[in-house]
């Protein structure tokens, strides 16, 4: 069968051309058929003109004016995703925190990227000086008055820290440290820690943000001078609804011992509390009014007690589309201390007040003026009097620049006409002072 | 028995009518008007939208109101611009809006930057000796209509997350707004196209993305520095730059003093454009596409003046 035989010969050649033809092929690397070779250098060449294209925009991109050239992308079709459309370009060394594009940010230490955790830091120093004289109250000629250093942090998702910390001639001190619970149920805002307590408008500001150089009367003789209504403690806020206005309302507990009372025992505790109303009179135009009552123990002898009560008042003025430029903030704040003496049954009743006005006529100059008066809480016989003059310069709005003359009639019999002046500056992250 | 068994009835009759409206619309608060614009672009009905800063107002400059903490106790959603632009304001309000919905990182608060094409990121080191920067790179991004596309997109995917029922209204709004921009930029681009490359003066670093977009070339700016009023060194640089360069255009936002450009331009015989950076800065600007149809157009209509001259 010479067709049979012819077959199974093929197959047998066939099989013999597999078998050797296998390990010949993978043997033959060397020599891979022309046409590769030619495709892969193809692939190279493109490879290198991309290159070459890249490296050319990002010299173009770098000597460019911060305007931008870019091209404007042509418009993108509506679907595509925004990261497909086109990668803007981004400085690596500046990108977000956080973001995806580019390392996180570090300055000069190569194991920082733990610093975006850092929280915001600021200093701002406030310098005062003063001239003329002043037998009953002198400040110093020349002092760096304070320098506030404040951190602040979102702790978690529940809570955020805020940490200032004032260094005065005095020594070191926390000024405030707490922590701020926004996401509570039931419209509560709770603060826990060392905080400027929701008494009127002056005690709850900072130094730097009063609109005068030093503080007025009242604050000095029935708030506890510098240091204020200021202690540890927990304060808890909320909003009463109503379709009228804005009201808040507040109730603090604090340990006791702070520049107004003096706590003897640990059940001698203060409270606060303080109602507050505010709504817009127009848009550039609003009207801010609270009362705040404080209660807890003085020193002239056991269980006696001073109760607080105030009333303010502010009404600011901002036309919005010149906000930069002007604007008037006028405030009165009136104070009652009814304090419990030495004798039984017998009350001190002393009153304080200030008026002021603060207002802005160019983008950098405030003009303002301030009426203070105020009885000496221990002894209400005694008024001091005091009038002033102001005029503040904005260099930028990180620092600024404040002249003050101040005329005071003291209680002792006594005239003090005095210049004080002041330069506040800042640095760094400052968060936003509530309004 | 009978008398419970009816104020119960009553009681979640009234529950079903009281929640009926929370329902029917979710309630978002903006920082500015420009987002509250893309807002009701992309959401329509199912949405109520508010806006904290009016259109005429400078953004970096609005006041910590309390009656913008009950906007913001309300809010379902809270939009904002980003790039630090409300970190002088925004932050103490969102913290007393006691809205645990909107704090940053929750599922209502949405950076509208995220997304963006953001211009002007500085690079190598940034201090504020430079004036008020923005390390983040050019806030005024919106200005750009292609990133009112990009902000429409980030809107409308939060919206569909806080909102799933409504998803679908939302990606339909959505694409037909951006069908709509895109033809409106073609048309903005064609109308500028034979000006491209025209130079001008800008009041603050607010009109980079627009100046990007339409291509015009900001070859100065009346404030020496971001944030820092002019001065007249300053100004008089500025002055013979412009007639050095034969630039006649001074683009100014509203809520600057026009004291200074008014008298660069009667020194250079150029002129003032008090031109709008968002919707709502003038009437006629109402909405997104009538914020490039006015600037637009006074933009047009100043070039072919001061052509004439």
């Amino acid at each position: 069968m010479p067709r049979m035989c012819s077959w199974r010969r093929a197959a047998v050649v066939a099989a013999v051309v597999v078998g050797f033809a296998g390990p010949a092929v993978s043997g033959q690397q060397a020599a891979p058929p022309a046409p590769d070779i030619a495709a892969l250098q193809a692939t190279i060449e493109q490879l290198r003109q991309q290159l070459d294209a890249l490296e050319r925009k990002v010299a173009a991109l770098q000597s460019a004016p911060p305007t931008g050239v870019q091209p404007a992308a042509s418009t993108p079709a509506p679907a595509a995703p925004v990261a497909a459309a086109e990668p803007a370009p981004v400085a690596p060394a500046l990108a977000a925190p956080g973001g995806d594009s580019g390392p996180v940010p570090v300055y000069g230490n190569t194991s920082a990227a733990s610093k975006i955790f850092n929280p915001d830091m600021a200093v701002i120093g406030n310098f005062v000086g003063s001239a003329g004289r002043n037998a009953v109250a002198p400040l110093p000629a020349l002092s760096l008055n304070e320098a506030e250093v404040s951190f602040q942090a979102v702790v978690d998702p529940y809570a955020r820290a805020d940490f200032f910390l004032a260094a005065s001639p005095d020594g070191l001190e926390v000024e405030e440290g707490f922590l701020t619970f926004p996401t509570l149920p039931g419209g509560l805002l709770v603060k826990v820690g060392k905080l400027k307590a929701q008494f009127g408008k002056v005690n709850t500001l900072h130094a730097h943000t009063l609109p005068w150089v030093d503080e007025p009367l009242p604050m000095k003789n029935l708030l506890g001078g510098d240091e204020g209504l200021n202690d540890a403690g927990v304060s808890v806020s909320r909003l009463i609804p109503n379709s009228v206005m804005f009201l808040e309302a507040t109730g603090e507990v604090y340990n006791g011992d702070n520049g107004v009372f003096t706590s003897q025992k640990r059940s001698d505790l203060t409270y606060v509390g303080r109602l507050r109303g505010y709504r817009d009179l127009t848009e550039g135009t609003n009207l801010d009014l609270g009362t705040s009552f404080a209660f807890g123990h003085n020193d002239t002898r056991p269980d006696a007690t001073t109760r607080l009560f105030g009333v303010d008042a502010t009404i600011r003025y901002r036309p919005l589309r010149r906000a930069i430029y002007k604007r008037f903030l006028g405030r009165t704040e009136l104070f009652w201390s009814r304090r419990d003496t030495a004798t039984l049954d017998d009350q001190a009743d002393a009153f304080g007040a200030y008026v002021s006005g603060d207002y802005q006529f160019a983008r950098r100059w405030f003009a303002g003026g301030r009426y203070d008066w105020s009885d000496r809480a221990e002894d209400p016989t005694r008024r001091d009097t005091s009038g002033s003059v102001l005029l503040t310069y904005w260099p930028s709005e990180f620092s600024q620049i404040r002249g003050q003359f101040r005329r005071t009639a003291y209680a002792e019999g006594v005239d003090a006409n005095e210049v004080l002046f002041q330069f506040l500056f800042s640095i760094g992250a400052h968060g936003a002072h509530s309004f | 028995m009978k008398r419970l068994t009816v104020l119960a009835a009553l009681a979640a009759a009234a529950c079903v009518l009281g929640a009926r409206p929370a329902a029917a619309a979710l309630t978002v608060v903006t920082t500015t008007s420009d987002l509250a614009a893309i807002v009701t672009e992309v959401g329509g009905d199912k949405v109520t939208v508010t806006s904290l800063a009016k259109g005429y107002q400078d953004p970096h400059f609005v006041e910590a109101k309390p009656s913008f903490v009950l906007l913001l106790n309300k809010a379902q959603l809270l939009v904002v611009v980003g790039k630090e632009l409300e970190i002088g304001w925004l932050p103490p309000l969102v913290t007393q809006s006691r809205n645990p919905r909107i704090q940053p990182g929750a599922e209502g608060y949405l950076d509208a930057s995220q997304g963006a094409r953001i211009l002007d990121l500085p690079s190598g080191a940034v201090t504020r000796a430079m004036g008020d920067v923005h390390p983040e790179g050019n806030p005024h991004y919106w200005l750009d209509p292609e990133n009112g596309g990009r902000i429409a997109r980030s809107i409308a995917a939060k919206l569909a997350q806080l909102d799933a029922p409504n998803a679908a209204t939302y990606k339909q709004r959505e694409e037909d707004f951006e069908r709509r921009l895109t033809a409106a930029v073609q048309r903005w681009k064609a109308q500028l196209a034979p000006y491209k490359g025209l130079e001008v003066i800008t009041y603050h670093r607010s009109w980079t993305n627009f100046a990007d977009a339409f291509g015009l070339n900001v070859i100065g700016f009346v404030e020496p520095k971001p944030g820092i009023p002019p001065t007249p060194q300053h100004t008089l640089d500025v002055i013979n730059a412009m007639k050095a360069e034969k630039v006649k255009l001074i683009l100014v936002e509203p809520y600057f003093d026009l004291k200074t450009p008014n008298s660069i331009a009667s020194n250079t015989g150029g002129k003032v454009l008090v031109m709008t950076p968002s919707v709502g800065g003038v009437p006629a600007a109402g909405d997104y596409f009538k914020l490039f149809d006015y600037d637009v157009a006074l933009l047009l209509t100043a070039i072919k003046e001061t052509a004439a001259k």
